[in-house]
Parts: structure tokens; C-alpha cells; sequence
């Protein structure tokens, strides 16, 4: 028999018991939806933390800091090293961590594969305003290479001369500005006050406008421009020394592979530098939600082996009720690889028709309910959809369905096909 | 003389064991030459219908050997034993296997499927055979919906669609009315007699025994010369 005829018989056959068909296909539904919505859910909220993190900064950087040992216990006391500074940190008060200065930037932007490295220079800006409303506080994003969630405008600009900033969408009313749009393009005045107490205005154009964010912690985006001016204010009569000392570099990278970033952790590591991507700071959200929906397709999965068992029940009542036809078939010349085939297609075959339609269910019903929420109990979270559908998901959703229906039907296909002629044509 | 199209040596079939144990055949051997017709005549239990199947290969033999066109069937691989079923062999059963919810086309066809055939030779050929037996105007009905003798030959139809060399027909009026079991018959010694088909049937009707051109009649698993029960 060739392929296309038993993949006809076998849809043909499926439909000659039309409620038992039914039945079965209504206990895949089950699973394949709730397969579908799980996975919907670990879809929606990936994309949702996957854009938060590229706010925060980009995922082609590390942030290095010096390995610090004193903290270690019963190390003691460390000795004391001309070379060595610290800088207070935050944490306990009182602790310090080692400095970095610009050998130090040497050495780590020649370990293989960091392309360029940045110190990290903390900002404290006093205030922001537009025009002669009021002034409110800003604090401003340290990480170089985030992308922001826009609401409204365009991205910052690294390599022109003028001062941009990206304002999260909290201050655009506090500003005075009547909504996002009046705001892009407009200049804004950051005052920030140097080592000497003189208070430094300075004027940047504002080019968008962040959605709220759940990772950002309300900061603003500044481009390359705007931070080195307000670096250069902040630092005006400070030290010289304490120009070259921070605490913090980002090194970036090339779009690389886990285990090159593996290598160059080790390479920085080797040189005494503790490097850390993006995803090793907030990667341990993803993993708790990612433990999430596992536990939660776990279930699913148990509900449609549940239903393979149905699968099972059907088909073996089928082989029981056709045994005089499989028997003809045999006797007139078909092979036990095309009966076995006739019925483990038919089992495929029920198991596509379950998931595909339990799969679109969830898909429309997850789309619109997602949009319900995300219009109202979730709009703080904006850009958030809680569900979201990859095509490649649901196909492998389907697939998976399929693989477990074909599995299910593999015994009574077996019986089927191990059937002898005579026995199955006496069979009454 | 030609080899015989199928031939059987000391054929033995036993079913179960222990006390069980029943001995369908006990050694038969026969030779069925090109064209001819052959009735196998037995009472029920005699050994009759079990003898058929192993010459049509359905079954195994416990011993002995069957062979066709002189070929051992022991040495015959799946593959080639499913052609053989398939393009040599065409069966008519009592109980007809029809499939009651399918059309009589899409019945007739059955073997046409499972030997690959596309589906508008199927149809074709389907068509003819089912021109040739007078069933032409029911090819769209259900095969549910039949009288018995229209059934029975849309089962010699199905039996014919291969151009098989060989039929096997078990009892094939026994389920009928006189009238129709007649009409039947003379089907099958047309195909006979003028489609030069191997004609292999099994009965207990003595009557229809007559019309073959040999008759074997077989006691207790054994192939005896004489007809006794028709003499005592």
C-alpha cells in the first residue's frame, strides 16, 4: 500500500466511529491546550524580561570589577599594597572594594576577545527640569549599551556631539509636558554639582521616551555625549587621582557563544577581575519562571499521557472491532508494516486533530485574554503580554502531542499487524 | 505433464495440545493442475476448510509442504508471500468481509489499494469487473444495503479485480437461496471454463460437487478415494 493511501484510510478510518473519535480527541484538547497556554505563558514572559534586561544594559558587555579576597574569613588581614586602592561601596557600611585604574583597563581590554573597555563612572546629577516648571530629582543608568523600551521617539545616538537623554515615562507629566510626544525633541536642563560645591546646569535634548519599566529602576539613558560632559561638570576641582579610580568597567564583546563567554570570564578571572554578563546578574529571574512553567507544563504533560491512554483504549477497541477486516487485508496481500502503519497513522492522526484544534483554542483564547489583561489589572507593566504564541512553540506543542499518540498507538497497531490471516478471518 | 499450479505433500495442521490437542490434517497430498476446477468436499470438522487455507497460504502447515508453480511456500519471503497473495490468488468467502459502510467500488477495489494501484486505474478496473458480474449500477451504493447474492458477487468481483490465477470460493452458497446460489455457480464455472481460473472450492453440498471437474473428499483429516457418504 503506498503512503498516501494509508494516510487516507487511516483519516478515513478514524471517522467511522465518529463519538469514540470525538472522546478521544476532546481528552488530547485538553492537553494540547493547556500544553499550549503553559508554554504561551514562558513565551510571554521571556520577551517580557528579555526586553527588560536590554534595558538595563546590553548583553554584549561584562561588568568587571577587581576580585576582592578580604572579605574571606579567617584570611586575616591583608597587606598592605602602594598599588592597591579602594573606594567605598555600597552594602555594609563602612566596606570598601579595590579600585580600578587605568593599567588596569589595559590589562583587561588585552584579554582575548573583549573588544573595548569603559569605566563605569557613577553620575549623581541633582535635578532635571523644562523650562521654568519644576525641578525633580534624576538618576542616571551607569551601564553603557542599553536598549530601552521606547513609548515614544528614537534611540540615543552614541557617536554625535550633542547631549541626549531617554526620560522614563514617569517624569513627562512632573515636567509639565502634556504627553510623550510634546516631549521628544524638547531640551532639558540637568544641574549637577562638582567636587568643589558649584552647581553646574546643563542643557540635553530629550529623543524618547521609556516605557515604565520593571528592571530599570527609574533611571535615565544618556548618551555618550551628554556623559562625558556631565562627567567632566561632576569632576570640575576633584583630585586628579580620584579621575582614574572607579569601580567598575564594562568591557564589551563581540555577539559571542556561552562558552567563548565562559573563556573570557576564565582569561578575566586568571587576571584577578570578576566579570559578570547581564543574564549572571538577572538571570536568576528567568531561572525561577523558567521553574515555573516547567512545573506547569509538567502537568500538561501529564494530562496528555492521560489522554494517550485514551488513544490506547480506542484504537485497541478498533483493532477488535476490524479484526475480520485486518484479517482480509492480510489474506489479500498486506503487509504487517502497512497494517502496523494503517493503525499508528490513525493514532497520529487523532492526536494532530486534538492538538491542532486545542492549540488554536489556546491561542485564541490566550490572545485575547492576554490583551484583556494587558489593557487592564497589567497595564503598569507596559509591554507586557502574558501570553504570547512562537509559531515554533505551538508546531513543537503539536509535534510532541503527535509523538505521544504515536507512541500510544504503537500496541494496538502491533496487535494489529501481528495478526494472523486465518485467525482473524474465523475471529466472530 | 506441466507442474501443477499448486501441489500439496503429506500435509499435517495440528490445533492446540495436551488433551486439546485435535488433529485438523494428517498428511494429504494433491496435486491441482492449470485450469482446473476441484470441489473439496467434507462434513464440518472433516478437515476441509483447513486444507483450503494452507493451500492458499493463509496459514502454515504443522508438516509437509505446499508448493506453487513448484516453488516451495516455506521458502518464500513476506514480501513475495503478500504478492503472491495479492496478484495470484483471489478469495470468495461465505461470510462475505464485506465492509458494510464502504461503497461496492471502493470494496471491489480493496486488493487494487493494497497492491499500490493508482486511483484512477482502481477505478477503471474496479468498474470492469464489476461491468463483467452485472453489478455495475449499485458500484456507488453502500455494500450494507445488498441482498445476499449481490453481495456474494461483488465478493467474486473483489475476488476477480486482481486477475487472480487462482480462486478459492469457501462455501460460497452457503449462504444463499437456491435461486441465488444457482446464479452464483454458473459464475464461477464461467470464469472457469471460458477465463481458464483455477477453480478451488470447499462445500458440503454434494450437488455443487458435482460440477467440478474433480472432487476430494476428505474424513477426519484424511483424503479418502471413494465417496462414502454419498454412496452409503
Amino acid at each position: 500500500m503506498k503512503p498516501l493511501e494509508i494516510l487516507k484510510t487511516a483519516m478515513a478510518n478514524s471517522f467511522r466511529s465518529k463519538l469514540r473519535t470525538f472522546l478521544t480527541i476532546l481528552a488530547i484538547f485538553v492537553g494540547a491546550f493547556t500544553l499550549t497556554i503553559t508554554n504561551g505563558l514562558g513565551t510571554g514572559i521571556s520577551n517580557y524580561i528579555d526586553g527588560q534586561i536590554a534595558a538595563v544594559g546590553s548583553s554584549n558587555s561584562f561588568t568587571v570589577g577587581k576580585t576582592d579576597t578580604s572579605g574571606n574569613p579567617a584570611s586575616g588581614p591583608k597587606k598592605y599594597d602602594a598599588s592597591t586602592r579602594v573606594l567605598a561601596a555600597g552594602g555594609r557600611p563602612g566596606s570598601t572594594q579595590p579600585a580600578l585604574g587605568q593599567t588596569d583597563l589595559d590589562t583587561i581590554g588585552a584579554v582575548p576577545g573583549i573588544t573595548g573597555v569603559t569605566p563605569v563612572t557613577r553620575l549623581n546629577p541633582d535635578y532635571i527640569q523644562w523650562n521654568d516648571h519644576d525641578k525633580y530629582q534624576l538618576s542616571v543608568s551607569p551601564l553603557a549599551g542599553a536598549q530601552p523600551q521606547l513609548a515614544a521617539g528614537t534611540a540615543l545616538d552614541d557617536s554625535t556631539t550633542e547631549p541626549q537623554l531617554i526620560l522614563p515615562s514617569s517624569y513627562v507629566a512632573p515636567l509639565g509636558f502634556a504627553d510623550n510626544n510634546q516631549a521628544v525633541g524638547q531640551d532639558a536642563t540637568i544641574g549637577i554639582t562638582d567636587a568643589t560645591g558649584t552647581l553646574h546646569p546643563l542643557t540635553a535634548r530629550i529623543t524618547g521616551i521609556e516605557q515604565s519599566a520593571l528592571l530599570g529602576g527609574g533611571g535615565a539613558f544618556i548618551n555618550k555625549a551628554l556623559s562625558t560632559a556631565l562627567a567632566d561638570a561632576q569632576g570640575t576641582g576633584a583630585p586628579a587621582a580620584s579621575k582614574t579610580a572607579w569601580a567598575n568597567v564594562t568591557a564589551t564583546f563581540a555577539p559571542s557563544s556561552a562558552a567563548q563567554i565562559t573563556e573570557m570570564k576564565a582569561g578575566l578571572a586568571a587576571a584577578g577581575y570578576t566579570a559578570q554578563t547581564l543574564d549572571d546578574r538577572i538571570g536568576t529571574v528567568k531561572t525561577v519562571i523558567n521553574g515555573i512553567i516547567g512545573v506547569l507544563d509538567a502537568f500538561a504533560v501529564i494530562a496528555l499521557i492521560a489522554a494517550g491512554f485514551g488513544i490506547v483504549n480506542t484504537l485497541l477497541m478498533s483493532v477488535q472491532e476490524r479484526t475480520r477486516e485486518i484479517g482480509l487485508m492480510k489474506a489479500m496481500g498486506m503487509g504487517s508494516g502497512s497494517v502496523f502503519a494503517l493503525f499508528s497513522t490513525e493514532a497520529a492522526f487523532i492526536g494532530f486533530l486534538g492538538s491542532a484544534v486545542g492549540s488554536a483554542a489556546a491561542i485564541g483564547l490566550g490572545t485575547a485574554v492576554s490583551g484583556a489583561l494587558a489593557r487592564g489589572p497589567l497595564s503598569d507593566l507596559e509591554g507586557l503580554h502574558i501570553l504570547a504564541f512562537a509559531p515554533g512553540s505551538v508546531a513543537g506543542v503539536i509535534l510532541l502531542v503527535m509523538a505521544i499518540a504515536f507512541i500510544a498507538g504503537t500496541l494496538p497497531a502491533w496487535r494489529a499487524a501481528r495478526q494472523n490471516p486465518i485467525d482473524a478471518l474465523r475471529y466472530e | 505433464m506441466s507442474v501443477p499450479i499448486l501441489a500439496a505433500q503429506d500435509l499435517s495442521k495440528t490445533y492446540g495440545r495436551g488433551p486439546d490437542r485435535f488433529d485438523a490434517l494428517k498428511g494429504v497430498s494433491l496435486e491441482i493442475g492449470r485450469g482446473d476446477s476441484v470441489a473439496i468436499v467434507g462434513k464440518s470438522g472433516s478437515g476441509k476448510s483447513t486444507l483450503m487455507h494452507l493451500l492458499a497460504l493463509l496459514d502454515s502447515p504443522g508438516g509437509g509442504q505446499v508448493r506453487v508453480d513448484g516453488t516451495d511456500a516455506k521458502t518464500l519471503s513476506g514480501r513475495r508471500l503478500n504478492t503472491l497473495r495479492n496478484t495470484m490468488f483471489g478469495f470468495v468467502f461465505q461470510q462475505f468481509f464485506l465492509n458494510s459502510a464502504s461503497s461496492v467500488l471502493e470494496n471491489v477495489v480493496l486488493p487494487l489499494k493494497i497492491a499500490g494501484v493508482s486511483a484512477r486505474e482502481r477505478r477503471a478496473r474496479g468498474m470492469a469487473v464489476l461491468e463483467q458480474l452485472e453489478l455495475a449500477d449499485k458500484a456507488r451504493n453502500k455494500a450494507g444495503n445488498l441482498s445476499g447474492g449481490q453481495k456474494q458477487r461483488v465478493v467474486i468481483a473483489r475476488a476477480l479485480v486482481n486477475n487472480p490465477q487462482v480462486l478459492f470460493a469457501d462455501e460460497p452458497t452457503g449462504n444463499l437461496d437456491t435461486a441465488t446460489g444457482r446464479i452464483v455457480e454458473d459464475i464461477l464455472f464461467d470464469l472457469n471454463i471460458n477465463h481458464g481460473i483455477t477453480l478451488i472450492t470447499v462445500t458440503h453440498d454434494h450437488d455443487l460437487a458435482a460440477r467440478f471437474n474433480r472432487r476430494l473428499y476428505i474424513r477426519d483429516g484424511l483424503l479418502i478415494t471413494t465417496d462414502e457418504e454419498h454412496a452409503a
